[in-house]
C-alpha cells in the first residue's frame, strides 16, 4: 500500500472524508510558503498539494494566478518545489500538483525520480490526459508514485473509464465547469460526477474546485472521500498570513467530520 | 471549391505531427475538442457545408484573393515577386478565411456564442465580424499592452458589437489573453466554441485552422500558373502562431523544388534573447495544449517575448511548422523590428501598398534569402497577409512621421470616442 492508500484507508476507518490543502511553493516566499503547508497539516489537512508554479496556469482562476505569478518573480524554481516537498511530507503525504511543460523539460524519468527521492506520493497534473501521458505513467511506475488525472462535469463514461483505470491513488473529480477559485456554492453537478465516477473505479475520489470554508468541506464530505480545497487556502495565507492559514485549516477539518 | 482535398496524410488520429501537437488540455475540454473533431471530419465531406463556406468566401469575404506582381520591389531585391493579397480579404487579413469556416461549425454544433483571443487585434476583428453576420455573441480577449499599440482594432471590435476584455495577467500580451480565452472556455464551453486564431493549440486546431487557411496556397499556386505557367521557387510568410504561412505552404509542400521560408519576429536580434522567434531559437515544450517550438527556461517556464509586431509577439508556434523545421521541408528565419520596418517602407514606396507589420517580416525575409541565393532569376510567392492600416500609429512613431504632441493628441480623442 501506497502513503495515499494508507490515509484513506484510515479515513474511511473513521468514517469521514479526508481534507486536501494546496499552496503553490514560493508565495509569499519559499520559506513561509512551506511554513504554511505544515501549518496546514498541524491543523487539520489530512495531505498537501504541493503546487508547482508555472508561468501559463491555465486551469487556474485570478486567486492562484497572481500568487504564482508572485512565486515565480521571486525567483522560485523547480527545484525547490521538491524541498518543499521533502519538508512537508515529514509531516503528512505529498502530492505536487504541476502543470505539464516544466515535467516535460526536467524529463518525466528525473521528475519522478526527484519527487520520489524527495518523499513526494504522487503528481496531479491538470493539463495532461491519460492519452498523453505514456512516458509519465512508466516513469511514476518506476518510481513508485500515483499519476492523478482530473475527470470533468463534461466526461464521457468512456472517459471516466480510461481515467479510472489509469489513475493510482485517487481520482481528482473537478466539481465544477471553470478555472480554480473560491465559490459561494459547490455546483451540484459535483455529485452526479462523483456517482458517475464511482461506476468505473474503486479508488477514492476527491472533490476540488470552489470550496472554501467549513459548511461547504461538510457538504461535499458528504459524498465524496476527500475535499481539496486551493484559492481559499492562498487568500487566507495573503490576508492573514499562517493565523488565518491555521484557522481555516481547522473549520474545514472540522467540516469534513461533520458531514452535512 | 475551398478546403475539399484537404485530405492530410497529418496528422495522425490523435493529432499528432510526429513528436508535435496532441492535446494538453484539461479534461473538461476533452469533450468538446472531440465534437470539434467530429464535426470537422464531416463538413470535408458535406457537400452543403462546403457550398456555404464557399459562398462566404466569395461573395463576403472577397476571394479569391488577387496575386498582384510586385516590379518595383522586385527590382529592389533582386527577384520576381509575386504577392498573395490576403491584405485585401475582407477585415484586411488572411484571418477571416479561418473564421468563417469556425463560424459555420459554430452553428452546426448549436453553439451560440464564440471567444477569441487576439494579438495585433486581426483575428479579433475577423471573429467580431463573424459573429455579427451570424448572430453570435461575442467576447475577444486582448492583452492590455496590446490593446494599446492596436487601438484602432479595439474600436473596429466593439463597433461591430464585441465585447473586448483588455487582459492584465503575465506580460499582458497574446500569449496571456490565449490562457484567459482557455479559462472563458473551461467555464462555457457546453454555449461557446473558441474560434482559435492560428494553426496553434490542442488538436484539432492546428488541423482545422490550416484546412480553411489552405485555400492561400491553394488560389496562388493556381494564379501563378496561370499567369506565368511554372512554380515559384520560394514561397515566403511571416509566421507568429504561423496560420497564413501554413495557409500558404500546405498546397506546396509536395512540390519539393519549391522553398518553404518562415519569418519570425526577431524583435532586437535573436542573439539579444528578446525576440519572438521559437523555431529559430527555441526548443521543444508544451503551451497552450500542444507541443512544439518555444521559449523557454530550464524549468520549462515560458518566456517573454519581443516583437514591435503584435500579431508576432507569441512564444509558442504550430505544431506542424515545428515538424516541416525537422523535417528540413520549410526553413525558418528570424527577422529583426529594423529590418522589418524598412522592408514595410520599402513596399510602401515602391508598390503602393502598406502592408501590417507582421507581413512586412515575410518582405524583409524574402530580400534576405535572395540575397543568400546568389542567384538573379528566382521567381517568389509572398504571403501580403495583412494590411498596414492598424500599424499607422506605430510606423508614424517609428518612422517620426508626426509630432508627439499630435500623437498624444490623436489617441485621446480616439480614447474618447471609445
Amino acid at each position: 500500500m501506497t502513503r495515499l492508500d494508507e490515509l484513506f484507508a484510515s479515513t474511511r476507518a473513521e468514517g469521514r472524508a479526508a481534507l486536501v490543502g494546496y499552496l503553490p511553493v514560493g508565495f509569499p516566499s519559499y520559506e513561509q510558503s512551506v511554513a504554511a503547508m505544515v501549518a496546514m497539516v498541524e491543523s487539520g489537512v489530512d495531505f498537501v498539494e504541493v503546487g508547482v508554479p508555472y508561468t501559463d496556469p491555465g486551469i487556474d482562476g485570478p486567486v492562484i494566478q497572481v500568487a504564482v505569478d508572485a512565486a515565480l518573480r521571486a525567483g522560485t524554481k523547480v527545484a525547490q518545489v521538491f524541498d518543499a516537498v521533502r519538508a512537508v511530507s515529514a509531516h503528512a503525504p505529498a502530492v505536487i500538483m504541476g502543470y505539464w511543460n516544466p515535467i516535460e523539460r526536467l524529463t518525466p524519468k528525473v521528475f519522478a525520480q526527484r519527487l520520489k527521492d524527495a518523499g513526494g506520493s504522487g503528481a496531479i497534473t491538470p493539463d495532461l490526459i491519460p492519452e498523453e501521458a505514456g512516458a509519465w505513467l512508466e516513469a511514476a511506475k518506476e518510481h513508485d508514485l500515483d499519476p492523478i488525472f482530473l475527470v470533468a462535469p463534461s466526461s464521457t463514461d468512456e472517459r471516466l473509464e480510461v481515467v479510472g483505470r489509469t489513475n493510482r491513488g485517487f481520482v481528482y473529480a473537478a466539481s465544477t465547469m471553470g478555472v480554480t477559485g473560491t465559490r459561494d456554492t459547490v455546483s451540484n453537478r459535483a455529485e452526479e460526477l462523483v456517482a458517475r465516477t464511482r461506476q468505473h473505479t474503486d479508488l477514492p475520489v476527491a472533490v476540488g474546485l470552489g470550496v472554501s470554508n467549513g459548511a461547504q468541506a461538510a457538504e461535499v464530505a458528504g459524498y465524496a472521500d476527500a475535499v481539496i480545497v486551493g484559492s481559499a487556502f492562498v487568500r487566507a495565507l495573503q490576508d492573514g498570513g499562517l493565523d488565518a492559514v491555521r484557522r481555516l485549516a481547522a473549520d474545514l477539518s472540522e467540516g469534513v467530520r461533520r458531514k452535512a | 471549391m475551398t478546403i475539399a482535398g484537404a485530405a492530410p496524410e497529418l496528422p495522425d488520429k490523435s493529432g499528432h505531427f510526429g513528436p508535435y501537437g496532441g492535446r494538453f488540455v484539461p479534461e473538461a475540454l476533452i469533450a468538446a475538442l472531440d465534437q470539434l473533431t467530429r464535426e470537422h471530419e464531416k463538413a470535408l465531406h458535406d457537400e452543403v457545408f462546403l457550398a456555404e463556406l464557399d459562398d462566404l468566401q466569395r461573395n463576403y469575404a472577397g476571394r479569391p484573393t488577387p496575386l498582384t506582381e510586385a516590379k518595383r520591389f522586385g527590382e529592389a531585391i533582386g527577384a520576381r515577386v509575386f504577392l498573395k493579397r490576403e491584405d485585401l480579404a475582407h477585415t484586411g487579413s488572411h484571418k477571416v478565411n479561418n473564421v468563417l469556416g469556425q463560424a459555420l461549425l459554430t452553428k452546426r454544433m448549436g453553439k451560440t456564442r464564440v471567444i477569441a483571443e487576439t494579438g495585433a487585434g486581426q483575428h479579433g476583428v475577423a471573429t467580431a465580424t463573424a459573429a455579427a453576420l451570424f448572430g453570435f455573441s461575442c467576447t475577444v480577449y486582448m492583452g492590455e499592452e496590446d490593446t494599446r499599440r492596436q487601438a484602432l482594432n479595439v474600436a473596429r471590435m466593439r463597433l461591430l458589437g464585441a465585447e473586448v476584455v483588455p487582459v492584465t495577467t503575465g506580460t499582458r500580451t497574446l500569449k496571456d489573453a490565449t490562457n484567459e480565452a482557455f479559462r472563458d472556455w473551461v467555464a462555457n464551453v457546453e454555449t461557446t466554441h473558441y474560434a482559435i486564431g492560428s494553426v496553434v493549440g490542442p488538436h484539432p486546431f492546428p488541423m482545422l485552422v490550416r484546412d480553411f487557411q489552405r485555400i492561400i496556397g491553394v488560389e496562388a499556386r493556381q494564379q501563378l500558373l496561370d499567369r506565368i505557367g511554372r512554380l515559384p521557387d520560394a514561397a515566403i510568410a511571416c509566421v507568429g502562431g504561423g496560420s497564413n504561412a501554413m495557409g500558404l505552404f500546405h498546397r506546396f509542400i509536395t512540390d519539393e523544388a519549391v522553398a518553404l521560408v518562415g519569418c519570425e519576429a526577431g524583435g532586437d536580434g535573436v542573439e539579444t534573447g528578446r525576440h519572438a522567434a521559437p523555431l529559430t531559437a527555441g526548443e521543444p515544450g508544451v503551451l497552450h495544449g500542444a507541443r512544439s517550438y518555444l521559449m523557454q527556461d530550464d524549468d520549462g517556464q515560458t518566456l517573454d517575448t519581443h516583437s514591435i509586431s503584435a500579431g508576432l509577439d507569441y512564444p509558442g508556434v504550430g505544431p506542424e511548422h515545428a515538424w516541416l523545421r525537422d523535417q528540413h521541408r520549410a526553413v525558418y528565419r528570424g527577422v529583426t523590428d529594423v529590418d522589418a520596418m524598412a522592408a514595410l517602407e520599402l513596399l510602401a514606396k515602391s508598390e503602393g501598398i502598406l502592408c501590417a507589420i507582421e507581413s512586412a517580416h515575410a518582405f524583409a525575409g524574402a530580400k534576405q534569402w535572395v540575397a543568400e541565393q546568389g542567384r538573379d532569376d528566382l521567381v517568389l510567392l509572398i504571403s501580403c497577409s495583412g494590411r498596414g492600416d492598424k500599424d499607422v500609429d506605430t510606423a508614424a512613431r517609428w518612422f517620426g512621421l508626426v509630432s508627439e504632441q499630435d500623437i498624444e493628441r490623436a489617441s485621446a480623442v480616439r480614447a474618447a470616442q471609445e
